[in-house]
């Protein structure tokens, strides 16, 4: 090397794998938008439940992975969220699409009081505290008679079938109106699952995201540096609980029957959730995805055992907690260093090779 | 009278809370552990009683006393092997891991037991009541009462008064030095899991024979035990009691008003005193 070199100092995250995955991920983006043309009904529906979960587990992982607000209670906000919905669209008379919106706004504004209450429990009472908002959420929606109190109650099958959206879906694949629900639906899920993925890369990777790692790392120093802990943690609560009852109002579009019981499942929105997570890695935008397809190969294999299946799952939750806390895309990318979605900032173009690893990323 | 009845029930009920939360309180106390398993592990003792009573024809109150250790050592066990490699500063592996517990369990009992609503039967004694002036009150709720007096005065005693419970609390201030004098923090974790087993299995006794009971209620008993120590204040038993108290006395004053109230009314409660007093309403421990 010369001294006459001029070196161009450079902060970047991106990688040569995560350069060519981003070729990879445009491309299967483009075949998931076109999969309605070549998948069946069946496929769609799978490929929608898939995409939900996706959503949802981003959304944990955003709270408990970077946050380090282990929520047990996000069903409070799939409930809200799709009580939200129903009550647009049956009370309001209002478009499902724009109801879901408005769900994922109203999620978002429950939010605050729960957060009012929620902070000024620590740590593993947080979790506890989240447990009973949720349980206060799906008592106090159970009493209200118009939509069907503790029973539940059914999406008006005219509310959906004269969306706008859904003639145009059906004339474009000249299908009947519930294929082309299942495509539309399918479409919002996938749009509402890269728009997840992308928000919460965006955040990991700006100056607020880099604030969260140095908070969830170490609080007291992150302050002692001008962070605002509880700020931050305070929006991504907010944020998360917006696309939680985004989510939310989006299942039971799909499903469009609704009750108290099944809309704040603790099992089905918390529980898949944390394994899912958990088994493909926490604190990781790659885990979710990882756990995602695990979750759905498993509840496929194991279908027919009933209890069995939860069971297992738990067990392989606690196995994977104990022996390999950063999941299985953390197992893979510390034996191959690869990350497909690399938030940790490296210096390059310096005089000095700039192959050494830095510590754990964020 | 309709009120002060109203009021004396809920008292009983709180006795029932207490016992539901005096368990998790010991093992928070002592680990800051806090276990989201610790429901379905009643749910799970109740369901060991009621097998020793259908099996050998035990009469509940003997079966609880046979069930005593053999929880005692379920206790001693899950802390030593599995719950004692999640303890650390980060609180992400024992909540996980304690989740995770809570599914396994409630789907082993669903398998084991089906979702058949379950009863522990203990004849007279279920419509036995007794008038106190002009109100009388069940056998059963008052017998819970006095065994959750008996518990917590028993676990202050134990705490305050014997070698082992002087070894709980330096364990409690600080571990490596509590290590230094002797003491192995993993075997007194476990020790102290398994005394909060027992006294789980008290609860399991009462929760059996005042309801039914299936696998799948233990979420709901821990979210109650966890507002009665929040609502009494972290670390202090009498506070849990107390909390228990308010809770039960919320939740029959709501089912009085309307029976679809009363566990809102219970949730209703702990929310007002997270709003006024953040901290209980006898807070001993700092954190």
């Amino acid at each position: 090397m010369t001294d006459t070199a001029v070196t161009l100092w450079r902060v970047e995250t991106k990688t040569k794998a995560s350069a060519t995955f981003a070729i990879v991920a445009g491309l299967i983006i483009v075949l998931a938008f076109a999969a309605p043309l070549f998948a069946s009904r069946s496929v769609q529906q799978d490929l929608f439940f898939i995409l939900t979960m996706l959503v949802l587990a981003q959304n944990w992982n955003l709270l408990a992975g970077y946050a380090g607000l282990v929520s047990v209670g996000q069903q409070a906000f799939v409930g809200f969220g799709a009580y939200a919905m129903f009550a647009l669209v049956i009370l309001g008379g209002l478009d499902p699409l724009i109801a879901i919106l408005l769900a994922g706004i109203a999620s978002a504004l429950l939010a605050v009081p729960t957060a009012f209450f929620l902070f000024r429990l620590q740590g593993a009472y947080f979790a506890i505290g989240s447990w009973v908002i949720a349980e206060v959420v799906r008592l106090a929606l159970a009493q209200w008679k118009m939509l069907g109190g503790g029973t539940g109650t059914s999406l008006p099958r005219e509310a959906t079938r004269d969306m706008p959206a859904l003639k145009l879906v059906g004339d474009l694949f000249g299908v009947k109106s519930s294929g082309a629900g299942d495509i539309l639906t399918y479409w919002l899920a996938l749009l509402l699952a890269i728009a997840t993925i992308g928000l919460v890369y965006r955040l990991l990777r700006s100056k607020q995201g880099l604030g969260l790692a140095a908070v969830r790392d170490n609080q007291e120093a992150a302050r002692s540096v001008g962070v605002d802990a509880r700020r931050m943690k305070t929006l991504v609560y907010l944020a998360a609980a917006f696309g939680t009852g985004l989510c939310g109002a989006l299942i039971y579009v799909q499903k469009a029957r609704i009750s108290p019981d099944a809309a704040f499942s603790v099992v089905d929105w918390t529980a898949y959730v944390i394994f899912i997570v958990v088994i493909g890695g926490i604190g990781t935008i790659e885990g979710p995805i990882v756990g995602v397809i695990v979750f759905y190969i498993l509840q496929n294999l194991l279908a027919d055992y009933g209890s069995w299946y939860l069971l297992i799952l738990g067990l392989i939750g606690i196995v994977i907690m104990l022996f390999a806390p950063r999941g299985l895309w953390g197992l893979f990318a510390e034996r191959t260093g690869i990350q497909l979605f690399p938030v940790r900032r490296r210096l390059t173009g310096g005089p000095v090779p700039s192959s050494k690893k830095g510590g754990p990323h964020g | 009278m309709a009120w002060l009845d109203t009021i004396i029930q809920g008292i009983l009920l709180g006795g029932l809370y207490a016992l539901f939360a005096a368990g998790l309180s010991l093992v928070f106390g002592i680990m800051r552990l806090v276990n989201l398993a610790h429901g379905d592990l009643i749910v799970l003792a109740a369901f060991l009683i009621l097998m020793l009573v259908s099996a050998l024809g035990l009469n509940p109150f003997a079966a609880a006393l046979v069930a005593m250790p053999a929880m005692f050592a379920i206790g001693w066990a899950l802390q030593f092997f599995l719950l004692n490699r999640t303890l650390g500063t980060d609180i992400l592996p024992p909540l996980l891991v304690t989740f995770g517990l809570s599914i396994v369990i409630q789907n082993g009992l669903l398998e084991g037991f089906s979702a058949d609503s379950r009863r522990i039967s203990i004849g007279g004694l279920e419509s036995a009541s007794v008038a106190l002036g002009p109100i009388s009150v069940g056998v059963m709720p008052l017998l819970t009462l006095a065994s959750a007096i008996a518990v917590i005065i028993g676990l202050n005693q134990l705490f305050y008064r014997t070698s082992l419970g002087r070894a709980f609390r330096a364990t409690s201030d600080d571990p490596v030095t509590a290590g230094l004098m002797g003491i192995q923090p993993k075997r007194i974790f476990a020790t102290a899991t398994g005394i909060a087993m027992v006294v789980v299995t008290i609860a399991a006794l009462y929760l059996g024979t005042r309801a039914n009971f299936d696998p799948t209620i233990g979420p709901a008993r821990l979210i109650y035990a966890f507002e009665a120590v929040i609502i009494g204040g972290l670390g202090s038993l009498w506070g849990t009691l107390a909390g228990g108290i308010v809770i039960g006395i919320a939740q029959t004053f709501g089912a009085a008003i309307n029976p679809e109230w009363q566990i809102l009314a219970g949730h209703l409660a702990f929310l007002l005193v997270l709003l006024v007093r953040p901290r209980g309403l006898f807070p001993r421990a700092v954190d």
